[in-house]
């Protein structure tokens, strides 16, 4: 029996559940400082004064720095470079020295002996700037003559791509669909804000810092060169998060400031950001402006895919760089057969947070925009809408197939699976549960539910590379050592599955470490769906390596054949003779430094480190079905029940992907319905608090339901493809798609989130005060009481 | 400012005394002051519930009551649950129905329930209500803590629409918030049963 496959319990929970995980903010070293961040309170604007002298002789205080007080030049720089593209003239700086260009920018930092003075102190900084005319949309930064953010203008990129021939496609077809679809601007927001604790080592000059959970050697190594000192010097703990979704453990400013205050001082620098600041510092994300349209044969057969879309990347360019726009436009065509392609995106700067990447980057916001206008398709057409994307789907004996597009700097080579059946399974499990049902019986009582179906395509496991050692102790203990970081989605247990299967022991046995820049230098860190995939495989490796060792060892010790050898429960016996066994521990020692049973030469140690390096991702891809009911007066939007269909694989933990489907369908409906990012004329923030940024509550979240799938073949030796993102790829697709079907949309939505106002627009624009409906849009009476209509 | 109070209470069972700022909030006096990192701080405006702890039995944010409020209290944090290695029932449940991901939220949806359960007179079997588990330090609890008032409820067993409605009282970014339904569900059904036999 293994354990992978297995929905063990999790190695995490006991000190979790304890109160004993290990967050940022619980550690503290002696005689440390607080550091709080002054921000600038003006969206654009020429900074004419930071005067921190009335903060630097508050009671308490030891420091407050400026950007006068940094060495010159300091830029946050770009972690994904894509397409050649430097975005070096609109970076950001580590603290604003001329210009700030959006609320919240960082402008000084001030250090006292404790929380509440250094917070007391921030406020006697005089910030004195001189507002300039703010650009707040994608459109605007777009249009001539807006004001510059930068010298070098507003569009910070625009990157084409695409193959085969849409315009002929156009010409030629039986029916063409068109629609514009604004994506809301809204985060990841996990509940443990950003914290860091920088403690500098007098005997090295070097530093020791907690925190950084996601790409810890990465951010090492960009602070080494900040820094202009020896990487070793920098020892990072990425250690337990409270959620991470692709926000935290980027490069931020503070990332810089806190270790080189540390550093500066001489004393150990403590960070521990509050709520409102979060809101406005971290990487927001999504907001797009889509023009999409496609064009479609007689029997509906795509015959081209075409999108224009506008990117509000906020005030700079980030670690992402354009990762999310690259991916927006490179995973649009998805899980279908689309003959001809156009895809362009303008990376446009705007008074507002800087953006980056959140769970589902790109795919969340093209999937929404594709599958509302393949649902208008269908009811152009006149066939269901899961006949429609039935028709178009690859099927198995198209894969693999290579797309002429390229994203994070691989070929899209959708790898393997069978999606037609991952559909029909997803139907007639939403049939079985009585979605159907749900819909008709709300109708058929007088009230607006509507089914929303949604197909798409993931990516997971980018390389290129991660690394793993693993090491027994002369205890007998596995030591795990992983370059993935632990956010919250169980990472440390998965690795210790499948070092256990390897190794022949239990689930106790091993010890994982993430995320430790010591213990693990060439770690690649834990995003884009890939620890299970490339870590996982990495430990796989080293794993097996080892445990080839120890079979090697073993057969010395016991004067055995190694073919004669089985390894189970920690020990390695000779088969048919159970009393003939050694245990991993007397391995371990057979192995140190002077054991008679090492041959000369031989490096001492039962250990190995390897490296799994893959040069394509794996392309996993799912079903959404929703049932969500419309009341047509307030507009409020219920989402009654929701169905994820998902194909990883191989499931090394069932529990686990159920669990990261269920939390990633709950961040989509908020995406969906209630998360957004609003500002005023003035670019001054309105969603600044848990009362105006509405995160989903239980109350809000229906039951989920799961189908794991587990029948593509993805080429890595443990046959596992990414889970992290399937959840919410498709939530802000499947949710609009039930309320179009509950309003009797002929066009699309417009514009997520739904929220009450813009669906009681919907619902009925004649009344919508004054406003014109949207551009294309139709109202089509309710279709009270018709039976469900998937499969019109 | 600077003017501190003498603030003297139990945490858990065990008497902690000090001196704090009026304006120090309860959550960092636990955290910073005495140790209980346990209880962690999501928002700090009363929204996330991440820092509820219970206060003289009742659930409250630590984030919006000061110190010196919980003067002569007995306070109960996420530290106190679990009797020595053994975790209680109700996180155990939480564990097998993966009820939580980072954990981050998961000390404040724990309290959360207890300080439901005690006033439906659920508390779980063989702990005696508002004592500190068998092992932990410090003495009787005052009189008028945790657990010793009579129990609020019908007796009737507590369904889900209930329980749902109690977990939408915090935020969780991380599950979804099925398994946690499950959990406080699957407890609240044990426990109920065990007192009515």
């Amino acid at each position: 029996m293994t354990l992978t496959g297995t929905p063990v319990p999790r190695k995490e929970d006991p000190r979790l559940l304890r109160g004993r995980g290990a967050f940022t903010d619980g550690f503290h070293a002696r005689g440390e400082l607080w550091a709080r961040v002054v921000r600038s309170p003006v969206a654009h604007g020429a900074v004419r004064t930071v005067d921190v002298a009335k903060a630097r002789v508050a009671a308490g205080v030891r420091a407050a720095v400026t950007a006068a007080d940094l060495p010159p030049g300091l830029v946050i720089p770009v972690r994904l470079a894509l397409r050649d593209l430097p975005l070096t003239d609109y970076l950001q700086p580590v603290l604003a020295a001329d210009v700030v260009r959006y609320v919240g920018e960082p402008l000084a930092v001030v250090l006292a002996e404790d929380a509440y003075a250094a917070e007391d102190a921030a406020e006697l900084v005089d910030v004195d700037i001189d507002p300039l005319p703010t650009v707040l949309t994608a459109a605007a930064a777009a249009a001539d003559g807006a004001p510059p953010l930068f010298p070098a203008g507003n569009i910070a990129a625009d990157v084409s791509m695409g193959y085969g021939d849409p315009e002929a496609g156009f010409a030629r077809a039986a029916y063409a669909a068109e629609t514009e679809i604004e994506i809301g601007r809204h985060t990841a927001v996990p509940l443990e804000p950003r914290a860091l604790l920088a403690e500098p080592d007098p005997r090295t000059g070097g530093l020791s810092i907690t925190g950084m959970t996601k790409v810890p050697v990465f951010n090492r190594d960009v602070l080494a060169g900040m820094l202009g000192i020896d990487e070793t010097l920098i020892h990072v703990r990425a250690i337990d998060t409270g959620g991470g979704f692709g926000v935290r453990g980027e490069f931020y400013p503070e990332d810089y400031l806190v270790p080189w205050l540390a550093r500066t001082l001489g004393r150990p620098v403590k960070w521990a950001e509050d709520r409102a600041e979060h809101l406005v510092a971290v990487n927001h994300s999504r907001q797009q402006v889509h023009r999409i349209s496609a064009a479609f044969d007689a029997a509906g057969r795509i015959l081209a895919l075409a999108d224009d879309i506008l990117h509000d990347n906020g005030a700079y360019c980030r670690t992402h760089g354009i990762t999310v726009p690259e991916l927006t436009v490179a995973m649009l065509p998805g899980p279908y057969r689309v003959p001809a392609f156009r895809g362009r995106i303008r990376v446009l700067l705007t008074n507002k947070t800087p953006c980056g990447t959140y769970r589902a980057p790109g795919r969340f916001e093209g999937t929404t925009a594709r599958e509302q206008l393949l649902d208008m398709a269908a009811d152009q057409i006149g066939i269901g809408r899961a006949e429609l994307r039935r028709r178009n789907l690859l099927r198995p004996d198209e894969l693999p197939c290579r797309r002429p597009l390229t994203t994070l700097g691989t070929d899209v080579v959708l790898d393997t699976g069978d999606y037609p059946a991952l559909l029909d399974a997803a139907e007639a499990e939403a049939g079985r549960l009585g979605y159907h049902a749900t819909v008709a019986e709300g109708r058929a009582g007088g009230r607006r539910r509507g089914l929303g179906l949604a197909v798409f395509l993931e990516k997971s496991g980018l390389g290129p590379q991660d690394t793993a050692d693993v090491v027994i102790s002369n205890a007998g203990n596995v030591h795990v050592y992983s370059g993935g970081t632990s956010l919250g989605q169980g990472i440390e247990t998965v690795l210790a599955q499948i070092a256990a299967d390897a190794l022949g022991v239990g689930l106790d046995a091993v010890h994982v470490v993430n995320g430790d820049t010591a213990l693990q230098p060439f770690g690649s860190g834990s995003w884009a769906s890939r620890s299970t995939v490339v870590a996982g495989n990495a430990v796989h490796a080293a794993a097996t390596a080892v445990a080839g060792r120890a079979r090697q060892l073993a057969a010395r010790m016991l004067e055995a054949a190694e073919d004669d050898l089985v390894a189970a429960d920690g020990a390695i016996t000779v088969r048919g003779d159970p009393r003939s066994a050694v245990t991993l521990a007397q391995i371990a020692r057979a192995a140190a430094p002077a054991s008679g049973y090492l041959h000369p030469g031989e490096p001492a140690g039962l250990t190995a480190r390897r490296r799994f390096e893959v040069t394509h991702m794996t392309y996993p891809y799912g079903v959404h079905v929703a049932v969500a009911e419309v009341d047509p007066g307030t507009g409020a939007v219920r989402v009654l029940r929701y169905l994820v269909a998902y194909e990883v694989g191989r499931a090394v933990n069932p529990a686990l992907v159920e669990g990261q489907l269920r939390g990633g369908v709950a961040q989509g409906i908020g995406g969906s319905l209630l998360e957004e990012f609003s500002y005023d004329e003035t670019g001054q923030p309105q969603a600044v608090t848990f009362m105006d940024y509405r995160m989903p509550t239980a109350a809000e979240i229906p039951p989920i339901d799961v189908v794991v799938a587990q029948q593509a073949k993805p080429g890595n030796p443990l046959g596992v493809m990414g889970a992290g993102e399937g959840g919410i790829s498709a939530a802000g697709a499947a949710v609009a798609s039930a309320v179009r079907d509950a309003l009797g949309l002929a066009g699309s939505v417009a514009r997520l989130p739904l929220t009450p106002a813009r669906v009681a627009a919907l619902a009925d624009p004649d009344a919508a005060a004054g406003k014109s409906p949207p551009p294309g849009q139709q109202h089509i009476p309710s279709t009270g009481g018709a039976p469900c209509d998937l499969h019109r | 400012m600077t003017d501190k109070h003498h603030v003297r209470l139990r945490v858990n069972g065990t008497e902690h005394e000090l001196l704090v700022e009026a304006r120090r909030t309860l959550a960092d006096m636990l955290r910073h002051d005495l140790g209980y990192t346990g209880t962690n701080l999501g928002c700090e405006h009363g929204i996330c519930g991440a820092c509820t702890v219970r206060l003289d039995g009742a659930p409250v944010r630590s984030c919006l009551v000061f110190g010196v409020q919980a003067d002569g209290a007995e306070v109960g944090t996420v530290e106190g649950l679990a009797d020595g290695d053994e975790l209680s029932d109700l996180q155990q449940a939480f564990r097998d129905h993966h009820a939580l991901q980072c954990g981050f939220c998961t000390p404040g949806f724990l309290m959360l329930a207890e300080a439901y359960f005690a006033e439906r007179g659920l508390v779980q079997p063989g702990r005696a209500p508002g004592r500190p588990p068998s092992g932990a330090a410090g003495s009787e609890p005052p009189s008028g803590a945790a657990g010793n008032r009579a129990p609020a409820g019908d007796g009737a067993e507590p369904d889900e629409a209930e329980i749902r409605e109690l977990v939408a009282s915090n935020l969780c970014r991380c599950t979804g918030y099925q398994g946690i339904v499950a959990a406080m569900l699957a407890t609240a059904r044990s426990r109920h049963a065990a007192v009515r036999e």
